[in-house]
């Protein structure tokens, strides 16, 4: 039988999701369910001087309504994993506001009612006295000493300094022949999965087991944080996570929801739904990105890059959520890119705004770093009369390099850059584009070619560096039958582990693809796990799998060979069977081993009963996909409007075990990086409104617009575990919003444009154009 | 008010307020949750349905404006145990990731080869505006609706369009 692993073997989670047996929270549908809606703040900052309920208490089917200060001391704050300094300021996260609202969206007051359009009547009639207060949503203006404070008890709105340093950076720029500086925006961007949030509860009052059903990528974490807030014992909440409608990290996190309807189910003893509008999602559960910053490049004039230097001012939005403070830390993490860059620093100031949190939205952090970066080596490029393929050539850190150590202490795994970017180069038709830009100037017309080379960090990753553990686990079970069950404690929202775990399951133990089932998403089933977020899935949680299934099989085998009556080194698996080497012949199915198992009546006198095993993988290190994504397009300098006429991707994320599915998540991620590149942009006035606030002001790519992608890829198995795979969930995200931007800015070259801001919608080329166009002669 | 629908196949007779939203009625009503909700605006499409063999949003038609109509969701496209073309296309060629826009699109593709068993790339992409997905990147989609539409013109008989 042909190994599983490296097949593109059709996704075993689709027949139910293209029939629409899928089984998502709000599918949920449970005896005396009640619906719940949340009334929320409209201004940015202010403070309640007063909630009246009774009329909406009054409202038909009204069961209950809560108030912050209802619940205080029965519903704990909100707490944040994450702590880069030992002196973070930390605000008080109350589920419900109690004394102050602190953004647009801010959770006052939840309705309880018999059905979810009565819920929302009654919403109407709860009555707040609000004292507008002063707000602030630019982050460098919060930092001003006239702007207002937004939590008062910490007395400052700069939530922490952080620093990281390597190599002697002050003597990289005191040599330097040329240093190529830029401010950045990295805009503040809006995750849209489709599914929103949902939320179950519902209260077993017998067993004292409260079960959440809720759209999460962590179920684990989700259910250790809520019990800490409920004050229950961990094994008095079940959390369950069905299918996932789309993560993106806005949903690796514990959200007050979670907490407040586990509270409202148990003090009404029913069940409780809350189901986010698409309104409430944009609003109030976490946003993306967020960094204004000036990068230094100092570099000799052949362009070898001596050091680099970025300040930056990252928005932490009103409170932490689960890891806000350190999404920013990563971007300083892969700050060198793939390039061999001595001296490296960066300077973070984390603040407060009356805005809702940023936090891990898919590249969390590193697309912030390839951003940076790879405008910048456009910039020196440009700046030095160099080719931007030739730059970054020059400064690859090479093959024979790794294990490679950055100057602040990041050990890269594995990696072929210029193998990538060659491969990139020959794919796009490079030097043909090259010619045809030339003579397109020479016709009016603007033709740019964009170079973005990654490097990025993912497999989350050896627990040392993870604020909760960087480990997973899994069990590998096989019942009398010989079908497998396989217990993940990742657990996947879109990206198919299913299907992935079961190739590996397949080829270690024979059996058919049908044979094995993977549950994830209920931590009453499933032993306890960290889940999926920072491109872990595969590399942490499938690594698990395969030791769970590898010491299953070992047992089998040991039973195999009683059953033969030979040693076990004589022994071997082929097509589902145990076979004696010297005699195949001779031979016992998998079946049979499993039935033995579990009625040993012929059984190793020294050998436990069963046959099912559980492994928790510890990587020793995160894994570092890498890659060269090519942007040809056209700006129509009338209209600003951009065409992309080619778009080619390379990418490294190590072994594969599915191409479909790699191809799958390098598509969609690049597409999503178009969005940020091109079109998305969250947006809040002064007054803290947030005027992108449903999807007819917040466009995402659409089916007619989405660029079409050619991908290839190479392939550098990572050593941090077994199957050599390093991760691709966010790859697509990280690499791609540079090419895009570098694109337009080289085919804006001749008309003297520099840089431009993301997003490159055709107002803001526009704009640019005529700007330029007024400067010139 | 009292409604009277056809839903995949199935006379239902409910008694509704005026102002349940489609979509309510046949996941709440009718327990068909293989529609889905994305964003209650229109814009997403997660939520359509067939209303007389047009692809229609179900989260913006109040359930009585359904009254004696005939409406196919996702749970019926799909015959005698046999996936629909566009159903098995999406399983071919990767159409899908999270599944959630998946029942959406899936009607909104078979909607476009009911009425053009030959759609251009471009046709395709314009018809799916409609519908957002934000884990594939479409390009996929897309093959699996060409796929759809090149086994459904073999099955009936049609020529495949020179290219």
């Amino acid at each position: 039988m042909p190994k599983l692993v490296g097949q593109p073997l059709k996704r075993v989670e689709d027949p139910r999701l293209i029939s629409g047996k899928g089984q998502y929270v709000d599918d949920v549908q449970l005896p005396r369910m009640c619906y719940a809606a949340i009334l929320r703040s409209p201004y940015a900052h202010a403070r309640l001087r007063n909630i009246d309920v009774r009329k909406a208490l009054q409202a038909p089917g009204v069961v209950a309504v809560i108030t912050g200060k209802d619940i205080l001391g029965k519903v704990g704050p909100l707490p944040c994993a994450a702590r880069p300094v030992p002196d973070l300021k930390t605000p008080t996260h109350y589920a419900l506001a109690v004394n102050k609202v602190y953004f647009v969206g801010h959770p006052v007051a939840v309705v309880v009612a018999e059905d979810r359009y009565l819920a929302r009547d009654a919403l109407e009639l709860i009555e707040v006295d609000y004292e507008e207060l002063p707000s602030v949503t630019d982050p460098e203006k919060a930092l001003l000493p006239e702007a207002p404070i937004i939590h008062e008890e910490l007395g400052t709105n700069l939530a922490f300094e952080w620093k990281m340093e390597g190599g002697d950076v002050d003597s990289a720029f005191a040599q330097a022949e040329v240093i190529v500086r830029q401010k950045f925006v990295n805009q503040r961007l809006i995750p849209v999965p489709m599914e929103p949030r949902c939320v179950v509860a519902d209260w077993d009052s017998g067993r004292q087991l409260l079960t959440l059903w809720t759209s999460t990528q962590i179920p684990h974490l989700v259910r250790s944080l809520v019990a800490g807030m409920l004050h229950l014992p961990e094994h008095h909440i079940r959390v369950i996570a069905p299918d996932v409608g789309g993560g993106f990290g806005q949903k690796l996190q514990v959200y007050v929801e979670e907490a407040l309807m586990g509270y409202l189910a148990m003090t009404l003893n029913r069940p409780v739904k809350w189901t986010e509008t698409r309104r409430e999602n944009f609003m109030a559960s976490i946003h993306g990105r967020d960094q204004v910053g000036v990068m230094e490049l100092a570099l000799k004039r052949d362009g070898t890059i001596l050091g680099l230097r970025y300040e930056v001012v990252a928005d932490m939005g009103a409170y932490y959520q689960l890891l806000t403070p350190a999404i920013p830390t990563l971007t300083g993490l892969m700050l060198c890119g793939p390039y061999k860059i001595p001296a490296v620093r960066m300077t973070k100031k984390a603040v407060f705004t009356n805005k809702m949190s940023t936090d891990a939205y898919r590249g969390a952090g590193r697309p912030e770093a390839t951003f940076l970066l790879e405008r910048m080596m456009d910039l020196a490029a440009k700046e030095l009369g160099i080719d931007p393929a030739e730059i970054r050539r020059k400064n690859f850190i090479q093959p024979h390099q790794f294990p490679y150590t950055t100057p602040h202490g990041i050990t890269y795994d594995s990696g072929n850059y210029e193998a990538a970017l060659n491969r990139a180069l020959e794919l796009v038709e490079y030097e043909k584009w090259r010619k045809e830009q030339q003579q397109a100037r020479q016709q009016g017309r603007f033709l740019g070619i964009g170079i973005s080379s990654y490097v990025e960090i993912c497999g989350m990753g050896p627990s040392r560096a993870m604020p909760a553990g960087g480990w997973e686990s899994a069990t590998v079970r096989v019942e009398p039958s010989g079908k497998v069950v396989v217990l993940t404690g990742a657990h996947p929202h879109g990206q198919g582990e299913e299907t992935s775990f079961t190739q590996i399951v397949v080829d270690e133990l024979g059996v058919a693809p049908e044979d094995v089932t993977v549950i994830h998403g209920d931590t009453e089933a499933v032993q306890y796990g960290i889940g999926i977020f920072g491109s872990r899935g595969l590399a942490v949680g499938g690594t698990a799998v395969y030791q769970a299934a590898r010491r299953v099989r070992e047992k089998a085998s040991k039973i195999a060979a009683f059953l033969l009556g030979v040693r076990e080194t004589e022994v071997e698996l082929q097509d589902g069977h145990f076979v004696v080497k010297s005699d195949p012949s001779k031979r016992v199915s998998f079946q049979q081993v499993a039935a033995a198992a579990y009625d040993p009546k012929n059984f190793p006198p020294d050998m436990e009963p069963g046959l099912v095993a559980t492994a928790f993988f510890e990587p020793s290190n995160f894994t570092f996909p890498s890659g060269t994504h090519i942007c040809v397009c056209e700006v129509d300098i009338e209209t600003g409007e951009v065409t992309i006429l080619r778009y080619v991707a390379v990418d490294d994320c190590g072994k594969v075990v599915n191409p479909m599915l790699v191809e799958g998540q390098i598509i969609g991620g690049i597409v999503q990086a178009f969005g940020q590149a091109m079109m998305e942009r969250c947006v809040y006035d002064e007054n803290g409104q947030l005027l992108t606030g449903e999807l007819t002001d917040y466009p995402i790519p659409k089916a007619h617009n989405a660029p079409k992608i050619v991908v290839d890829r190479i392939e550098t198995p990572s050593p941090v575990n077994p199957l050599g795979v390093k991760g691709v969930g966010e790859a697509g995200t990280i690499g791609a919003t540079p090419a895009f931007i570098n694109a337009v800015c080289d085919a804006l070259e001749p008309l003297g444009i520099r840089h431009i801001d993301m997003p490159l919608t055709p107002a803001r080329v526009w704009e640019a154009i005529r700007a330029a166009q007024t400067l010139q002669p | 008010m009292r409604l009277t629908v056809v839903v995949n196949g199935r006379r239902y007779s409910h008694e509704v307020e005026p102002r349940l939203l489609l979509v309510h009625y046949l996941r709440d009503v009718l327990g068909l949750t293989g529609t889905h909700i994305g964003c209650e605006t229109g814009i997403c499409g997660a939520c359509t349905v067939l209303l007389n063999g047009q692809a229609v949003k179900s989260c913006l038609l109040f359930a009585v404006q359904a009254e004696g109509q005939e409406i196919t969701t996702i749970e019926r496209l799909a015959s005698e145990g046999q996936l629909h073309p566009v159903q098995q296309g999406f399983w071919e060629k990767h159409g899908l990731q999270c599944g959630y826009c998946t029942p959406g699109m899936i009607l909104a593709a078979a909607a476009l080869l009911a009425r053009n068993l030959n759609p251009t790339e471009e046709e395709i992409r314009r018809a799916l505006v409609g519908n957002l997905c934000r884990c594939t990147g479409y390009q996929q989609i897309v093959e699996a609706i060409q796929w759809a539409a090149e086994c459904m013109r073999s099955q009936s008989g049609t020529a495949p369009k020179k290219p």
